[in-house]
This record gives structure tokens, C-alpha cells and sequence, in this order.
């Protein structure tokens, strides 16, 4: 027996707003997140937040009415709940304080969104190397600001970051930026269709104004980045710009080269996915309502492939409108009608993409970096050792992770896959087969034996 | 050595929870995460792989699982999964977590 309409899982943008929708258009909804409270990453924390740092942006703040319309008699939400397995007919199984929960329902929308590329390069595991994106959780969530540090990659949200940090009076030391000339000439005859995200091209023309405004050095077309640590815990951050070698000295080096879907869950479920050549990265393969081939399984969002914050909000409201038709809610006509401008917002969105995605492309450098990096953290698996691996005849990921152990700690391969895969397209060359994505298997996130075993005594069906 | 934190931290209205690390007591802002309290509080490493490298918190999204911490006992607890309590123990984790039946992951 279901005990609702739809379970969603995912309450960012794309996740918070299908909510909303469904459960106007009368459905039962159950939102599931793994984060404490609503917002995604973007907007993270926003509900706390509200007004409170003005340096985060208007962008943030209007985060928080998407917040607010979870207040809604037809919605549950659950935070602090991770999803571990997701079964095709519907049951969604997920833990919650170290308790698991099995929740039936006809249909799931999945709404996980992305996570950083990883930008691995030799000393990117020392303690002061993170991600940018994880410093500006930081600054959401706790009201934390990185002290002096150099910000290296490419990307709008690099610039994003640099510039809150300018506007919260800790402006960033350096940028060094992967971006090349190349890469903006590439990037050139997307340019009329991105006319049509005007608003968006503006906001990063000012960014990158204030951060030239404030006096930041910006490296441009850096490579070879390289961090040591320093006797007093400080990094040594190097790198190559215009033929030369640099050293800055840092606290904290705050690394960025643009998000790529999760899609640990949706792999798990037998969503097909393909290969975004543009975005450098697998996507599940989904029609324009973010149905996939899994029956009762939508998609949309970042997860669904890499568009942000206003693309995931009209995704998903499509994604609620698609599945209150499958419902019998709502008319294939009135589906329709109702998705007029959440149509249009997703093609203005959307139309900036390739420009995006040629400008700040990542190098041929991060996606197969040299042989001395750690590529899985977890395992410590260095990309030489994954070379060797293919030199002596290893072909795909699962026989890099069965001979290496790459992806077999506990983050399931979450920071190595890109790289693996990045490695094994540079040693294939352009003529080879395609790799097929990785597989993703129950439980996609650890869970304690003890936690099994206390669900197989006796399984709470309770949502 | 202990290094100093790599983060300023604004003040704010919110209340203080204390918790220990290693024994030490620290005093974090209450509703943050207990790998945000750890990078408040220094710049050293939150834990050390089985090779002897000194690792923290890195992605603060749950997806790394460097910041894997032992929480009043339970090991390979995810530290920016964590919201921060009074009177939480967590202890540095050094190498393998060591099997403990049902804790083991
Ligand atoms: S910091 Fe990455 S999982 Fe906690």
C-alpha cells in the first residue's frame, strides 16, 4: 500500500518547487533530505539566513519563499534522511539517526542535484585545499569566512564566491584561473543563444567587474597546480602562468571547475544515462517532463544534467505537473497550459548553457591529471597507479576497481569516477569505444550492519 | 602541531554548545555542523588515512567522507553531517576505524 502520492528526494530548487506544485495540485508528498534543512546547496541554510548577510546576495535570499512553500498541509518533510536504496514499483528505503525507514509510493522524483567536480592535482588532499563550493556552505551555514585565500580554477561560481567574499570585507588573495583564450573563442558562437540569458551574462560581467574593482590578481590561463604543505600548516600553492613558475602562500586554497550531476541513485535504479560531451559528464536520459525510462521515476534538476538554480525550480515544476497528469489530476491539456511559463523559463536558463560550458571548460589537465595525484581518496590510489593499471590491460572502471580498490571506499566512488574515467579516455585516444558510466549499487550510501540488521528484525514502514 | 583555523568566524546572536575533541573542550556555535566546529577551531588535520596522511573536512556535502570522525563511540561518522551538541565526544580518527560488530560500516 502507498502511504502517499509522490516521494521526492532532493529539497533544493528543483525538489522544493515540484513539492509545491504537486501538492497544490492535491497530492500527498513526502520530501526527503540528507542536509539538516530545505535550500539544496544554493540555497543553503537560506531559511536561517534570511536578510541576515546581505554579502550572499539577492539571489540567495530568494531562496527562501521556495522554503516557506513547503509550509503546506500536503507536504512531509524529512531532514536529515539519507536514501540508501530506491526500488523500481516504488519503495524508497532510507535512513534517518541511524534508523532504517521503507516508504511506498507510486511515484519518486528524484532531485539529488550535483556536486563539485573533483579538481585533483598533486597535495589537492592536504588539510587548507577544499572545494569553493564547501567554503561557501561554510559561509551559509555557519558564518564562516576563509581567511587569505587564493581561489583556483574556472567557472561562475568561482567568481560567484569571489565576489561574496569581497562583499563580506575577506577578499579572496588570487584567482588562478584554467580559463584560456582558446576556451572563450570556443565559446564565441554560442553567444547569440545565450542573448537569451541575458540577465544572467550581465550578473557575471559584474562579478567579474567587482573583483577587478577590489584589486584581486587573477592568473589567467594557469596550469600544473600543485599545493605543499608549509612547516607552520600553511600551503604552497604553485602553478604555471605564462611560462613561468609561481608560488603564492596560503591558508586556504579554494579550488572550483564547475558541478556534475549525482547520479550515484539514479544509476542505481536502471535510469539509462548518456554522455554529455558538452558538460563532461554522464546525465540520465530523460523527456522534456524529467520522465525517465524506469516507470514512476522522474528526474530533473541538476542531477539531471547542469543548468542551475532557476533551470532546476521550472524542471521540477514540469517533473510535478507531468506527474499529476500520470496521476489523473490534470489533463494532458491542462498539463500543458500550466507549463507555459515554466517552459520558457527553462529555455532561458538553458540557452546559456553552451556558452558556459565552452568558456569554462575543464582541461585536459583536471580531467586526467598527472601521475603523482591522489585521484581516490579514499583508497589513495595515485592516477600513475591507474595508468599502470591500463597498461597492463585494464579496460573499464570496473576492472579498475576490482584490480585498484578505486571506488571501493566509503564514498562509492563519488570523487574518483570523473577522474577514472578522464584517465581512461586519455589513454583510449578519441577513436575508442565508449566507456560505459560506472555502476552504482544498494546501498548507495554506507549504512551499519547493525542498522540492517535491526530492519530485517522487523522493518519500520513508517514514513 | 596545531594549526591555526583558516576560517574567520562571524559573530552572531546564535547560543554555544560545548563539546570534546580528543578530550579537549570546544565551544562551537549552536546549529552548525560538527565539521564547520572543527574548522573553526583549527587548521589541523580531523583525521589520519591508513598511510599516516592528515586529512578534514573537504567537500562539507557528504560526499568525500573526509571528514569521518568517531561520535560518542560510533566511528566513520560523517562530521558535516552532524549537527554540533553539548557534550558530544568525538575523538580524531587515526588510520582504520577498528571492527566493532554493529558500529562496523
Ligand atoms: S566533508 Fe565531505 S563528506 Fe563530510
Amino acid at each position: 500500500m502507498s502511504e502517499c502520492d509522490l516521494v521526492i528526494i532532493g529539497a533544493g530548487p528543483a525538489g522544493m518547487a515540484a513539492a509545491q506544485t504537486a501538492a497544490q495540485g492535491g497530492l500527498s508528498v513526502v520530501v526527503l533530505d540528507e542536509q539538516p534543512r530545505a535550500g539544496g546547496q544554493i540555497y543553503r541554510n537560506v531559511g536561517e539566513n534570511r536578510s541576515k548577510h546581505a554579502w550572499l546576495g539577492k539571489d540567495y535570499s530568494a531562496g527562501a519563499h521556495m522554503v516557506d512553500g513547503l509550509d503546506h498541509p500536503k507536504i512531509t518533510t524529512h531532514f536529515g534522511a539519507t536514501v540508501w536504496r530506491l526500488e523500481q514499483g516504488h519503495r524508497v528505503v532510507w535512513s534517518q539517526n541511524g534508523i532504517s525507514h521503507i516508504t511506498s509510493t507510486p511515484h519518486v522524483f528524484l532531485a539529488g542535484g550535483a556536486q563539485e567536480r573533483p579538481l585533483p592535482f598533486p597535495g589537492w588532499t592536504l588539510p587548507g585545499v577544499m572545494p569553493a563550493g564547501a567554503a561557501q556552505i561554510l559561509m551559509k551555514t555557519a558564518g564562516m569566512l576563509p581567511k587569505d585565500a587564493v581561489l583556483a580554477g574556472s567557472g561562475p561560481l568561482l567568481y560567484l564566491i569571489a565576489a561574496q567574499m569581497i562583499d563580506a570585507g575577506t577578499p579572496p588573495k588570487a584567482l588562478v584561473e584554467t580559463q584560456t583564450p582558446r576556451m572563450m573563442l570556443n565559446a564565441i558562437p554560442h553567444l547569440p543563444r545565450a542573448v537569451f540569458g541575458l540577465s544572467i551574462m550581465i550578473k557575471g560581467l559584474g562579478l567579474i567587474r567587482k573583483i577587478q574593482r577590489a584589486g584581486v590578481p587573477r592568473y589567467k590561463s594557469a596550469s600544473g597546480f600543485n599545493a605543499a604543505a608549509n612547516t607552520d600548516g600553511s600551503i604552497a600553492f604553485s602553478f604555471t602562468h605564462k611560462g613561468r613558475n609561481k608560488t603564492l602562500n596560503t591558508d586556504l586554497v579554494l579550488t572550483h571547475q564547475g558541478v556534475i550531476p549525482s547520479t550515484h541513485i539514479s544509476r542505481s535504479t536502471g535510469v539509462t544515462h548518456r554522455w554529455n560531451a558538452a558538460q563532461v559528464a554522464f546525465e540520465p536520459t530523460t523527456d522534456i517532463w524529467g520522465e525517465t525510462n524506469v516507470s514512476g521515476l522522474h528526474v530533473a534538476g541538476d542531477g539531471a544534467g547542469i543548468g542551475g538554480a532557476q533551470a532546476a525550480a521550472a524542471a521540477g515544476q514540469l517533473a510535478a505537473l507531468n506527474i499529476l497528469h500520470k496521476h489523473g489530476r490534470l489533463s494532458a491539456d491542462a498539463r500543458t497550459q500550466k507549463a507555459t511559463s515554466a517552459r520558457a523559463t527553462l529555455f532561458r536558463a538553458r540557452a546559456i548553457r553552451p556558452f558556459l560550458d565552452a568558456a569554462y571548460a575543464p582541461p585536459a589537465e583536471v580531467l586526467s591529471p598527472p601521475d603523482e595525484t591522489i585521484v581516490c581518496r579514499c583508497e589513495e590510489k595515485t592516477a600513475g597507479e591507474i595508468r599502470q593499471g591500463i597498461d597492463e590491460g585494464v579496460t573499464g572502471h570496473r576492472q579498475i576497481k576490482t584490480s585498484l580498490r578505486t571506488g571501493m571506499g566509503p564514498c562509492q566512488g563519488r570523487m574518483c569516477d570523473a577522474t577514472v574515467r578522464g584517465i581512461l579516455i586519455a589513454s583510449a585516444g578519441p577513436n575508442a569505444d565508449p566507456i560505459a558510466p560506472p555502476r552504482a549499487r544498494t546501498p548507495i550510501k554506507p549504512v551499519t550492519l547493525g542498522e540492517l540488521a535491526a530492519m530485517a528484525a522487523g522493518p519500520d514502514q513508517s514514513s | 602541531m596545531n594549526i591555526a583555523s583558516r576560517f574567520n568566524v562571524l559573530p552572531d546572536d546564535r547560543q554555544t554548545v560545548q563539546f570534546t575533541l580528543d578530550g579537549e573542550i570546544v565551544t562551537a556555535k549552536q546549529g552548525i555542523s560538527l565539521a564547520a566546529a572543527l574548522l573553526a577551531q583549527s587548521g589541523t588535520a580531523s583525521r589520519q588515512t591508513v598511510n599516516g596522511a592528515g586529512r578534514t573536512a573537504f567537500c562539507m556535502m557528504g560526499v568525500c567522507f573526509d571528514c569521518m570522525v568517531n561520535v560518542d563511540g560510533v566511528p566513520n561518522t560523517q562530521a558535516c553531517m552532524v549537527t554540533v551538541r553539548d557534550g558530544m565526544r568525538v575523538t580524531r580518527q587515526i588510520g582504520l576505524r577498528p571492527l566493532e560488530g554493529s558500529n562496523d560500516v
